[in-house]
C-alpha cells in the first residue's frame, strides 16, 4: 500500500475529517538530503476536523504527529500540516 | 544525559535558538532555510545549531521536544513550532508579537 494511502486510513480513523488531502511531494525534493528513489519521503496533509477547534498549533501538530508516528518514524522524512477546523 | 543538558542550556542561554539543517549562511534544507528567511526578515538575532553536525543532537532535539522533525524553533526556552507554525505565525503577525512581549526587537516592515 503506498504510503500516503496508509496516512489517509490513519488519519481519517483518528479525526473523522472534514477534509483531508495527502499530497505526496517527493519529487520536489529529488537530490536533497531525505530524498529516495521512488519517492515517497515528503508530504503535505491538509486536514479539517472538529478533534482541532480550540487547539493550539502545536497541539494540533503534536496530534497529527502521534497518529503518524510510525510512519515519522519509518520512511517519511518529512511532512507538512496545514490542520483547521471547520468553519476556520 | 549529556545532550539534553547540552540542548536545555542552549535554549535557556540564547534568546532565540533554531535547530536546523545547515547554518544560517548555508541552509541545507529548505524547511530549515524558510525559518531562516522569516527571522532575518525580522531582523532577529539568533543562533542556528546545525543538526547534520551530529546525529546525537539530531535525535537529542526530536526526543527534548517530542517533536519529530526539523527546524525547531525556540524564543526564550520555548518551543515555538516548526516551518508550518512558524510560517503561519509570521504571515498572522503572531510571530512579531511573541517576539516584541518577550522583549525582543523586531524590525517592522518599511511603511509606504
Amino acid at each position: 500500500m503506498r504510503t500516503a494511502d496508509i496516512m489517509t486510513e490513519k488519519l481519517t480513523a483518528a479525526f473523522a475529517p472534514a477534509d483531508l488531502a495527502i499530497e505526496d511531494e517527493s519529487h520536489r525534493h529529488e537530490g536533497h538530503a531525505g530524498h529516495r528513489p521512488g519517492g515517497q519521503t515528503h508530504f503535505r496533509v491538509t486536514i479539517v476536523a472538529e478533534a482541532f477547534r480550540g487547539r493550539s498549533r502545536i497541539e494540533r501538530h503534536r496530534m497529527i504527529n502521534e497518529a503518524l508516528a510510525a510512519e515519522l518514524q519509518g520512511g517519511v522524512h518529512a511532512l507538512a500540516i496545514n490542520a483547521k477546523a471547520p468553519g476556520e | 544525559m549529556a545532550i539534553e543538558q547540552f540542548i536545555d542550556n542552549e535554549v535557556k542561554s540564547n534568546d532565540v535558538v533554531l535547530f536546523m539543517k545547515g547554518t544560517p549562511q548555508v541552509p541545507m534544507c529548505g524547511f530549515s532555510g524558510q525559518i531562516v528567511q522569516i527571522l532575518d526578515y525580522l531582523g532577529v538575532s539568533y543562533k542556528g545549531l546545525n543538526v547534520l553536525d551530529s546525529d546525537e543532537l539530531r535525535n537529542g532535539i526530536k526526543t527534548y521536544s517530542n517533536w519529530p522533525t526539523i527546524p525547531q524553533l525556540y524564543v526564550k526556552g520555548e518551543f515555538v513550532g516548526g516551518c508550518d507554525i512558524v510560517r503561519e505565525m509570521f504571515q498572522a503577525g503572531e510571530l512579531q508579537n511573541l517576539l516584541k512581549e518577550k522583549g525582543l526587537p523586531v524590525k517592522e516592515a518599511a511603511q509606504g
